[in-house]
């Protein structure tokens, strides 16, 4: 190595050691700002003792586990349901020729309408409305109907996430596929499909998220869920650890989806040869 | 004289208010290489994407082996069956294996076993210099390896009639070789080729026929030593002046 050389490396250790250290440096006087401000606010002796008590926090623990074990097994069957409603309606959507102008019209309106939708007001329409038409074989149980409306309302947004991946690869692949006498659907799932949804995995994976935490809205409908778990038992001890409690589960419960996204670009990445 | 593998009669293809093919006349005879030249914007990628029926005509017909497949009833599907297209820029399938690219149409449109299919495709690329290459991605080979594997691809379920477009145009000079050489080897093997390309020199060492295509007609047709060598059309020419000029002849 040449002393030119020598001396350049020399002088880049010295810049990344000079910029660790103010990063630290910049880190401990911030988190120190924020920890003394909130101390000393007059009111934090009573949120530390209503919001952040461990006593309570590990008491009701349990009974809130439990409510998150109906949340997890909610967004499971919800996801599945949700991913086969949305890749059918944007299949639908993508459809071109003037036969399929109605179910793509259907499919098109469907999206406004429960993309525009507040999700709190379907679950009441669902959850309320339909047992009250006293029909047959309608169900009333709460779980279900919340459900229901979760997966209605989510369908709409990933058929989005889903027909923007579709749109996304690009009409050479499409000529290639019919070029070897592949028709219309085997060039869909073989072909435009597993491009498609590689590009959009992340996306997916953020509605996913977005749907962990409104697994947590079917509360509403009276089902015994984390949220619900954490409401019982604040109300018994006039406490709202139980809140945080449920909170910081549905955090947990969102970060293995994260870091799963990052393997699944990673190792996509790897395979496909770097671009 | 036999009955033509491809025959287009009248072929117009229009775009919005630009006709880029205006009446159009060919016929590609079995074990015949015919060449299309003329100058970027003349048809010549329009009239194979129409041959290929990956675009409607507006007008006229496509004949395989007398059958008229440009027909509405007809199904467009079953008529690319017997052709093999490849493209300018390789369109491989970016997440299958170079395997699966070439054992796709045999395995799910012409219904062959997964192990017959995977013991041709090795052949094949065998025969493409990519014997090595079965399991790799698309992206990791260069572009004359990627082109070369989209060649096995189209010759995978043993297609009737072949269509090139402008294979080489994507390509690196020092990688145009390997893949105009494989074309060479199509030809001498028998194949029925129709192909678009600006590689004058291969076109008359290769072709049988060489036909220019200029604003949407064809304006010339012909052997390579007439065509190239003595063009009767003042554009024929022109474009070969061009050509000429650039060092391309």
């Amino acid at each position: 190595m040449s002393d030119l050389q020598r001396e350049r490396l020399a002088y880049k250790r010295s810049r990344s050691r000079r910029s660790t250290a103010v990063a630290l440096l910049s880190t401990v006087v911030f988190a120190a700002v924020l920890w003394f401000s909130v101390r000393r606010a007059p009111g934090w002796p009573r949120v530390r003792q209503s919001f952040f008590n461990l006593d309570t926090a590990w008491r009701t623990l349990p009974a809130v586990l439990d409510g998150l074990w109906l949340n997890v097994r909610v967004l499971v069957v919800a996801e599945v349901a949700i991913l086969v409603l949305a890749l059918w309606i944007a299949a639908v959507r993508t459809l071109r020729g003037s036969v399929w102008f109605p179910l793509r019209a259907l499919a098109t309106g469907y999206v406004d309408l429960f993309r525009g939708l507040p999700l709190i007001i379907c679950l009441y329409l669902v959850g309320f409305g339909l047992p009250g038409l006293r029909l047959s074989g309608v169900p009333n149980d709460p779980v279900l109907l919340g459900g229901i409306a979760l997966v209605l309302i989510y369908s709409a947004y990933v058929a989005e996430v889903f027909r923007a991946g579709i749109e996304s690869v690009h009409p050479s692949q499409l000529a290639a596929a019919r070029s070897l006498g592949l028709n219309h659907e085997k060039t869909m799932r073989l072909v435009v499909l597993p491009q498609a949804v590689r590009r959009v995995f992340p996306a997916l994976l953020n509605d996913f998220v977005a749907l962990q935490k409104d697994c947590g809205l079917i509360s509403v409908l009276g089902a015994v869920d984390a949220v619900r778990a954490a409401q019982i038992e604040s109300s018994t001890s006039y406490n709202f650890t139980p809140y945080v409690v449920a909170g910081l589960l549905f955090v947990l419960l969102a970060v293995p989806s994260g870091r799963l996204a990052d393997w699944v670009s990673r190792r996509a990445a790897r395979r496909e040869g770097a671009r | 004289m036999s009955q033509a593998v491809l025959s287009v009669r009248g072929m117009v293809k229009r775009y919005g208010g630009t006709t880029v093919l205006d009446g159009i006349d060919l016929d590609v005879r079995e074990h015949e290489v015919v060449v299309l030249i003329g100058s970027s914007g003349s048809g010549k990628s329009t009239l194979l994407r129409c041959a290929n029926l990956l675009e409607e005509l507006d007008d006229g017909q496509v004949l395989l082996d007398g059958v008229d497949v440009s027909d509405p009833r007809v199904d467009a599907d079953v008529a690319r069956r017997s052709m093999g297209v490849v493209f300018q820029a390789f369109n491989l399938f970016p997440h299958m294996s170079v395997l699966e690219n070439v054992t796709l149409a045999p395995r799910v449109v012409h219904g062959v076993p997964r192990e017959v299919a995977n013991d041709r495709a090795r052949d094949l690329l065998a025969r493409v210099g990519l014997a090595d290459k079965a399991g790799a991605y698309p992206d990791r080979l260069s572009g004359g390896q990627q082109q070369r594997v989209a060649i096995a691809r189209a010759l995978a379920y043993d297609p009737r009639l072949l269509l090139f477009d402008e294979i080489t145009s994507a390509l690196d000079p020092e990688l145009v070789g390997e893949v105009l050489a494989l074309v060479r080897e199509l030809a001498g093997q028998g194949r029925t080729i129709l192909m678009a390309t600006h590689e004058m020199g291969f076109a008359k060492q290769v072709a049988d026929r060489v036909c220019f295509l200029d604003g949407g007609k064809l304006l010339e047709s012909g052997p390579p030593e007439q065509v190239l060598g003595e063009p009767v059309h003042p554009r024929t020419r022109q474009f070969l002046g061009r050509i000429i000029d650039a060092g391309r002849l």
